[in-house]
């Protein structure tokens, strides 16, 4: 964990969010894909918490050596000031935090499914496998095409990409979980990883743990902190042996789960259509924190 | 402290050191129940040993998992949480935090609670085992519970049978923590200080909603969280006011939007004998050391020896008149 004050290199739009690139030499050496970092507003506003933003880049070497590049669309106020960060400004930024996605050891398949800006981290995650010599596939998904994050950038960097859109305007017509059956049947994919809205991420665990495909999430909670002391970015985890659950800290625990662990019908509240979630689970053991932490199957 | 001394050639630089009746931190600056663990995580974001001090997150005697998600919302100013005291217990916290307290080599002040005198008893009885302790915050205080009724805070009676039972188990000093969200908070501390607290932790977080109005819904899980930041300073300068005027022996922490130094100052002039740093230490982890830091420079600037040069100095001397009384 570094605390920096970082210079702007430039603030671009792409698409419909922004993509924010930072001088940070210290951070971008250690970051690794699913991690993210805090950036803190100035003084003198009347919100006061640090942002957290997945990392899309880490360049530690070439010609952008020393920087980080975080996407995000304008969601509320702390946003909607970073939106007006120009090159040259100074931001106090806190990173890398979190743990990041972990790269199989053995099988050598791999399925990236992004939703929205959610599919920035899965960008670095592709290069990362790409040296570890695995094949890579996505599937971006997003409500239209100006949502579609990066789809060149997607083409460049996996054996094959996948674009779904919900109204139609770009790739097939339909959200990211309508073809997970089919390109993993085609892909031959063994493991998948995950990032962008809650409720994507919970089909896509629901689809992969009914098919015993490895399956890590990215996932998003309300942080205070990003440091792990707030306790406020809870996401109720099922203990190894499955007779327990504890909420975890998404900021140090996580932000990236096994998402057979996640308890999701807990943590989102059961799916439209279903009654409520039978019991409370209070009477469950509570998890020791040496099983929140496991070995990544492969 | 050489900066200091050339700040005031010639007047001895002012210590930072405080003494609440008997139990001492190196500045007056600490880190606030709920924001700061027991301190091993903020060690990799910021110098620990500067800092004056360290509450923990508070312990109760089960496992608590706390409350659904959302547990945070942003306010102007401040935020909301309904964390709902989530922590391992005391078995887990003594095997695991109990090592680090011991050897981490900053005062370390355990705060306690429960849903009743019994849990609280329990808590005590487990905790005796650590003897590096300087201090036990009792938190009577936190609105993130199942029934109001379990805020004893909010009633003479129950916060002083609570304050009592912990205060014979305890082998060190305990301090009250109270809740602003009462008619007269002087009263409660009376209770307290009788049932034998040996100071009060002033203020918890207060009460507070927030509704989403695109949705229509709550923007916590739990519905209503307790608000804390900058926003409540007034509250808590209030508070501190009106149980040191009346109690003006009674050491006191004075904890609610301390994120300047000019803010701990503020508290300690109402009557604080040191300060706790909550919320700030989110957005910045050097919070406790800053504030600790800015102080020294203005009571080096006041020409003051002390932190005490500083508390109550605001209370209304004799003959200045009477203000309205809104504790009746």
């Amino acid at each position: 964990m570094i605390r920096a004050k970082c210079e702007v290199l430039s603030n671009r739009r792409a698409g419909v969010y922004y993509s924010l690139t930072l001088v940070a030499p210290d951070i971008a050496e250690q970051a690794k894909p699913g991690q993210f970092v805090e950036i803190a507003p100035p003084p003198g506003r009347e919100f006061l918490l640090r942002r957290p933003f997945s990392i899309h880049q880490a360049s530690r070497r070439g010609g952008w050596a020393g920087t980080l590049e975080v996407v995000f669309d304008v969601v509320g106020p702390g946003t909607r000031w970073l939106a007006q960060a120009q090159a040259h400004d100074v931001l106090d930024v806190i990173g890398p935090l979190g743990r990041p996605f972990q790269v199989p050891k053995e099988l050598s398949t791999c399925l990236l499914v992004g939703g929205g800006y959610g599919a920035a981290p899965l960008y670095f995650m592709a290069e990362e496998l790409r040296s570890a010599n695995k094949s890579v596939h996505m599937i971006v998904g997003a409500r239209d095409h100006e949502r579609v994050f990066k789809p060149i950038e997607g083409k460049r960097l996996a054996n094959s990409l996948t674009i779904t859109t919900e109204d139609g305007s770009m790739g097939e017509t339909g959200r990211v979980t309508d073809l997970l059956a089919d390109v993993i049947a085609r892909t031959g994919s063994q493991v998948v990883y995950a990032c962008g809205p809650n409720p994507m991420l919970r089909a896509v665990a629901e689809h992969c743990l009914a098919r015993s495909v490895p399956c890590q999430v990215a996932v998003e909670e309300m942080m205070a902190c990003g440091l792990g002391v707030c306790w406020t970015c809870a996401v109720p985890l099922i203990a190894l042996d499955g007779r327990g659950w504890w909420n975890v800290r998404a900021c140090t625990e996580g932000p990236v789960f096994n998402g057979a662990r996640v308890w999701w019908d807990r943590w989102l509240g059961p799916k439209s259509g279903e009654g409520p979630v039978a019991g409370s689970g209070e009477g469950f053991d509570a998890m020791p924190e040496s099983q929140t932490v496991e070995a990544w199957p492969g | 402290m050489t900066a200091l001394d050339q700040i005031t050639p010639g007047v001895a630089a002012p210590t930072l050191e405080v003494d609440l009746g008997g139990v001492r931190f190196p500045t007056p600056v600490l880190a606030a129940s709920g924001c700061f663990n027991s301190g091993k995580e903020m060690a990799n974001a910021m110098d620990l040993h500067r800092i004056g001090g360290v509450v923990t997150k508070s312990v109760t005697f089960r496992p608590t998992k706390g409350l659904p998600t959302p547990r945070m919302a942003e306010t102007a100013s401040g935020m909301l949480n309904a964390i709902g005291l989530q922590n391992p217990g005391i078995e887990e916290f003594l095997s695991k935090d109990g090592p680090w307290i011991e050897t981490a080599g900053i005062p370390v002040i355990v705060s306690v609670a429960g849903r009743s005198v019994e849990e609280f008893s329990q808590v005590m009885i487990r905790i005796r085992e650590l003897q590096s302790v300087v201090a036990i915050e009792a938190n009577i205080s936190c609105p993130n519970v199942e029934r109001r009724n379990q805020v004893f805070a909010c009633h003479p009676d129950m916060a002083a049978e609570v304050i009592g039972s912990v205060s014979r188990l305890s082998r060190v000093p305990v301090f009250a923590k109270l809740t602003a969200d009462v008619t007269n908070i002087v009263e409660v501390a009376e209770a307290c200080l009788r049932a034998g607290a040996h100071g009060l932790s002033l203020i918890n977080t207060l009460l507070g909603m927030a509704i989403d109005v695109e949705t229509f819904r709550p923007k916590l899980g739990a519905v209503t969280g307790g608000l804390s930041g900058p926003a409540i300073k007034p509250v808590a300068v209030r508070c501190i006011y009106q149980v040191a005027e009346a109690f003006p022996d009674a050491p006191i922490i004075g904890i609610g939007g301390v994120r300047t130094a000019e803010d701990a100052v503020e508290l300690m002039l109402a009557g604080a004998w040191a300060v706790q740093v909550g919320t700030a230490n989110f957005f910045d982890p050097d919070a406790t050391t800053d504030v600790a830091r800015g102080i020294g420079e203005f009571l080096a600037r006041k020409g003051l020896s002390g932190p005490a040069d500083l508390r109550g100095k605001a209370q209304r001397a004799n003959g200045d008149p009477e203000p309205a009384d809104h504790r009746a």
